[in-house]
């Protein structure tokens, strides 16, 4: 498997990541390096074993239906470039 | 999939044309926090105080699951008869937009926690039809994007950020506006019945993205358009019939279908291209990292599946076998289930019949006037069911029954006691009512003549009986007296 440059493109859009046209190439390699690397475990053969999901055998811990959190605005708004009313404040996005 | 009968069809240019839909509803879990943070689920409240940092998604935050939220999920799922999954996974789907600070929403993409089920759909018309559940999943709400509070910014609130929704997806399996808006109330009704959504759509809690395409009968299935966040079921039913008229129009001008993503402008009535989404199809689903798998075991199904309430399919059948009543009635009374159990109070140990009928006609009609819901009528169960043994009793009659009800209803009180305070019992002593019925027949005898002539003329009679009685008089004695009195 490799990427091709429209691929690079595509990915750094998705990303919202900035990449100038000439940067492509050198994206396009990086990637393709990465890809082929990760390539090498095809060679083992993983039939019928399950996908591991976690290095400890341990069960998804679950919470009890508490409120035990949240009323803290001023702190969930504190790193916030720009708030009003306790609103974020964010560039017009609008259907 | 069935094929739509005839009358379903929408007529176009070029013959008929069947509608075909599949829906996706999100239904916000009822639970106090949210599905991984410790914040508060309230609807409402100061922009961004039901906020944890998990749900504002700060770095170094861990989402912990809400075992509730798993609980309802299957309950929902145990309620649409559907296959329970004991091992699911939490997926990441992403996307940029600024009412979800992530980066990404957490939920269930190739395993589900719910698989296939099926709703049973009671159409106006008496038919049912059956839709089929293709899955329900876990995941989280967004937050809310407010456009009007500046000239050039929007504001953005996490209040409903990390609240737990359930996607319900269902087959294409729908063929009609009208089956579109029934599968939607009676998806409601079952939710609520559970207790796992309070469906309250204008707070949004219950929302339906709606898959529509159109195809000449018998051929393949068209090309879709979604329409997103309906938020209303009469609303579901117009986005439907435009959208159909829309395609059909387009494919008998011989153009193509795009598939894409519409919205519903409900001040218009018509949907249009939200073209900001044309590329937001490229979710790159993968597993969370931060989340194991979500596993429980048979017993933790059976638990749930053990505290069930009767839904209402069960509890209609139930109405109809045990108390007779009409399909109709009993689809009525069942439709939500604070109504039901208003019901069953009134018909514990009285005639069903008789109680379905004073429910859906004086109480029912009572409400629909003054727009008001069952939960805060006026009259309570027992009040009711004190005036209907009243009836059965004989101490009043059905038409002073619907005065006393009047009076119940703005003024309150035992009726008994009203009925005893008032002098509204009825006269049922044959001695007092021949006295009234004597003298009016001696002041008509043409009435008379007309009457042993036409006895259909003993209406007239009946009333004046009820005027010189003040209406107190009872019918059934009345009829009777006049009846052998007049020699008819």
């Amino acid at each position: 498997m490799s990427v091709d440059d429209d691929t690079v493109r595509r990915i750094a859009r998705l990303a919202r990541i900035a990449v100038e046209e000439k940067e492509i190439p050198h994206w396009r390699g990086e990637i393709n390096a990465v890809l082929k690397f990760a390539e090498q475990l095809n060679e083992v053969n993983v039939d019928g074993v399950e996908p591991m999901t976690s290095v400890t055998p341990m069960q998804l811990p679950m919470r009890e239906d508490k409120v035990t959190d949240g009323e803290v605005p001023e702190k969930v708004l504190s790193n916030a470039p720009q708030t009003q009313d306790g609103f974020y404040l964010v560039p017009k996005v609008v259907e | 999939m069935a094929t739509a009968d005839n009358s379903k069809r929408i007529k176009g240019q070029t013959g008929e044309w069947e509608v075909v839909i599949g829906m996706e509803v999100h239904a916000q879990v009822t639970s106090e926090a949210k599905l991984f943070s410790g914040a508060s689920t309230a609807f409402g409240g100061a922009p961004n105080s039901h906020v944890s940092l998990v749900d504002a998604a700060m770095p170094g935050m861990l989402p912990v699951i809400n075992r509730r939220c798993v609980e309802q999920a299957v309950r929902t799922g145990l309620g649409l008869r559907a296959q329970i999954n004991l091992k699911s996974v939490f997926d990441r789907k992403n996307y940029f937009y600024p009412d979800l600070p992530q980066g990404y929403q957490i939920s269930q993409f190739k395993s589900p926690v719910v698989g296939e089920g099926k709703v049973v759909v009671d159409m106006p018309d008496g038919e049912s039809i059956e839709v089929g559940i293709e899955r329900l999943h876990l995941e989280q709400d967004a937050g809310k994007s407010v456009h009007d509070r500046h000239p050039t910014m929007s504001g953005v609130d996490l209040n409903r950020s990390g609240v737990a929704l359930m996607e319900i997806v269902s087959k294409p399996d729908i063929r009609s506006s009208e089956e579109a808006k029934a599968y939607v109330s009676k998806l409601r009704s079952i939710l609520r019945y559970l207790g796992t959504c309070d469906g309250n759509m204008e707070e949004g809690s219950l929302r339906a993205d709606v898959n529509v395409s159109v195809r000449k009968p018998g051929d393949a299935l068209g090309t879709r358009c979604e329409i997103k966040n309906v938020n209303s079921i009469r609303f579901i039913g117009q986005a439907v019939e435009y959208e159909a008229r829309r395609q059909i129009e387009i494919l008998e001008e011989g153009g193509k279908i795009v598939q894409e993503t519409r919205l519903f402008d409900a001040n218009k009535g018509e949907t249009r291209s939200m073209r900001s989404k044309e590329e937001a199809h490229d979710y790159r689903y993968f597993p969370d990292p931060d989340l194991l798998p979500l596993e429980f075991d048979q017993n933790f199904v059976d638990s749930i599946a053990a505290s069930l309430p009767e839904l209402p399919d069960e509890k209609k059948l139930r109405l109809m076998k045990e108390g007779g009543l009409s399909a109709y009635d009993a689809g009525i009374l069942v439709n939500e289930r604070e109504t039901a159990d208003y019901f069953e109070e009134v018909a514990k140990g009285r005639d069903a019949k008789v109680a379905a009928n004073f429910v859906i006609n004086e109480l029912f009609g009572r409400l629909n006037k003054e727009g008001k819901a069952i939960s805060s009528s006026p009259v309570s169960s027992s009040q009711t069911g004190a005036i209907l043994d009243l009836i059965a009793e004989g101490t009043i009659s059905g038409k002073i029954a619907k005065d006393l009800f009047e009076v119940v209803w703005t003024e309150g009180g035992d009726p008994r006691a009203i009925v005893e305070k008032r002098g509204m019992k009825q006269v049922t002593d044959p001695g007092a009512i021949e006295k009234v019925i004597d003298d009016i027949i001696a002041k008509n005898p043409a009435k008379v003549e007309e009457a042993k002539a036409k006895p259909k003329a003993l209406g007239w009679f009946v009333g004046e009986t009820m005027k010189a009685t003040g209406g107190k008089a009872s019918p059934q004695v009345v009829n009777e007296l006049l009846k052998k009195k007049l020699e008819l």
